[in-house]
């Protein structure tokens, strides 16, 4: 925002776990979600949101077992969104790992694309190595990190999603020690006590910050137990525990350098080589920010 | 602004860093508070939650001009009605109850009992929703929330000015547009659990019910101070009016008890 101090410091921002809708989606005010998604980055100061479509956010196919179909259609519109955001917007390309061969083939179209990394969700534990180890060795050879969605210390097949934990994440990981994997949403449920020291000793796992949660504690234990180069600051779906974990991270005595690690620095290190030239080091200019991209006609 | 909500004390199912006054006292300053209601966290799991009264009163006294205590009061043990009157006499501004952690009705004639004599002292009653995100919760913390419907009752059915904490946006709507204007004009809710962008939740809500209706609760010790300045920096649309404090509630509900 034009002569407005952004509320989360001056200093670069990545948010490395963010969502954006596409026509398809079920929120028939997918246009407001994703206009308000920038608006609210450019006010926090976000400088590059990595961000993907989960299929049709269970319009067409449930959102954690999400369809070939839906998943292309999501990712094509992600991809698409990113290419018009002059490097402030990058895609997650997003796959079901029931489909693996149809997996493979869309990270490939993704990467033709200029994808940066890849997202599962909860449509398998991914201790399924059967599944999930031919798109880690893809992601290996892309250069790409994982994004894996869990449920803290609930690893189960339940309602609408087979949720995998940190002590998943942890035994995939190690099974594929160049690929980085990002342990999504410590705040975003389940017991995140049970996380750090799941995935303490396999140093590929990071975890990213997002998620509605904002208990006290949780992001002092996430930097004692993994140091601070093994935490992504991100926000998901709630932007205002994004700021406010962003202002207790400023409270919380990190040593010096280990805020812009968590902020922006850590990103630069797991994503492709490139991901944010330019983008890290340029303020945010200008307001509506969805306008200037045309988000509003993406289909 | 006044917070009111918020704690000292331990939890019983995870460490809370810090939980004693002059923290939370520094916290306040820190995120632009003027004072803060603040209730004893461990009564709400002890059988005798009365006990925790003295506890609250003597670590809050150093800080009079900041910190007021919110004394609880358990219906069904004997001599709530004296914690009660207690509250009135040394002008505690709210009396916090637990029904669910104690195993009562919410809305049963405890419940009743006490909102009616809360409303005759003119002290608000203060309801906590949760006290954590329902995914993450130790196995022998299996009490569900306070739900919307009790609380619904409660303002029908008494003259209860009620202040409920930690509530999403379903059970907020649920609650404000099933009650009356006069009786909606007795309740105010916690903002701090709703959602700001891109779902915009809390904006939603100033604007629909109005901001007049809503109030900060941090929850400190348990979750960060900073959401609620958070929330409102967020806003969009800002709130077209200030959110209510605790003056206006105090003022409202002794206002009540004379009338």
């Amino acid at each position: 925002m034009d002569g407005v101090a952004p509320l989360g410091g001056t200093e670069p921002l990545i948010d490395v776990h963010a969502h954006f809708h596409s026509a398809r989606s079920s929120r028939p005010d997918w246009q407001r979600l994703n206009r308000a998604r920038l608006d609210a980055g450019d006010r926090i100061g976000i400088r590059v949101h990595v961000a993907s479509i989960l299929g049709t956010w269970g319009q067409s196919s449930p959102t954690y077992f999400a369809s070939p179909e839906d998943c292309s259609h999501a990712n094509h519109v992600m991809c698409e969104i990113a290419e018009r955001s002059g490097g402030r917007i990058k895609a997650w390309v997003a796959v079901n790992p029931n489909f693996p061969d149809y997996a493979l083939d869309e990270m490939a179209r993704g990467a033709a694309r200029g994808a940066v990394g890849l997202k599962l969700a909860a449509g398998r534990r991914c201790t399924d190595f059967a599944t999930h180890d031919a798109l880690a060795e893809r992601c290996a050879a892309y250069g790409w990190p994982v994004l894996q969605h869990v449920w803290q210390h609930r690893p189960h097949r339940t309602t609408m999603q087979d949720a995998s934990n940190g002590s998943d994440v942890a035994e995939w990981a190690a099974r594929h020690s160049s690929v980085t994997f990002v342990l999504a949403h410590i705040g975003g449920g389940g017991d995140y006590a049970h996380t750090f020291p799941a995935v303490r000793d396999v140093p590929n796992v990071v975890v990213d910050t997002s998620g509605s949660g904002i208990d006290r504690g949780m992001l002092d234990a996430a930097i004692e137990s993994l140091g601070s180069a093994r935490v992504l600051w991100a926000a998901d779906l709630t932007l205002c525990t994004g700021l406010t974990k962003l202002w207790a991270l400023e409270q919380i005595g990190l040593p010096a350098g280990a805020l812009a690690d968590i902020r922006w620095r850590n990103a630069v290190r797991i994503f492709p080589p490139g991901t944010f030239d330019g983008a890290v080091e340029t303020p945010i200019a200008g307001v509506d920010t969805a306008a200037r991209l045309g988000l509003e006609g993406s289909t | 602004m006044i917070d009111v909500g918020a704690w000292i004390g331990d939890y019983p199912f995870r460490p809370v860093p810090h939980p004693e006054p002059a923290v939370l006292v520094r916290v306040l300053e820190r995120e632009g508070f003027a004072g803060a209601w603040v209730g004893h966290l461990p009564s709400a799991f002890w059988r005798d939650a009365h006990a925790g009264n003295a506890v609250l009163a003597s670590g809050l006294a150093p800080f009079p001009s900041v910190l007021r205590p919110t004394p609880v009061a358990r219906p069904d043990w004997p001599g709530w009605e004296t914690v009660v009157d207690d509250a009135a006499r040394t002008g505690a501004p709210a009396v916090r109850a637990y029904p669910m952690q104690w195993g009562l009705s919410p809305d049963g004639a405890a419940m009743r009992a006490l909102a009616d004599r809360c409303a005759r002292r003119g002290r608000a009653l203060l309801l906590t929703t949760r006290f954590e995100d329902g995914r993450q919760r130790h196995p022998m913390d299996q009490v569900p929330d306070l739900p919307a419907a009790a609380v619904r009752t409660l303002v029908r059915e008494t003259n209860a000015s009620v202040v409920l904490t930690a509530a999403g946006r379903d059970g907020i709507e649920e609650i404000a547009w099933g009650l009356t204007d006069a009786e909606r004009a007795r309740i105010w809710f916690d903002c701090t659990w709703l959602w700001g962008p891109p779902d915009a939740h809390c904006a939603h809500l100033f604007a629909t019910i109005g901001p007049e209706r809503f109030v900060i609760a941090t929850a400190w010790p348990l979750r960060l101070a900073q959401q609620a300045r958070a929330l409102l920096a967020l806003a969009d649309p800002p709130p077209r009016a200030p959110l209510a404090d605790g003056a206006q509630i105090e003022a409202a509900a002794h206002a009540r008890a004379i009338g």
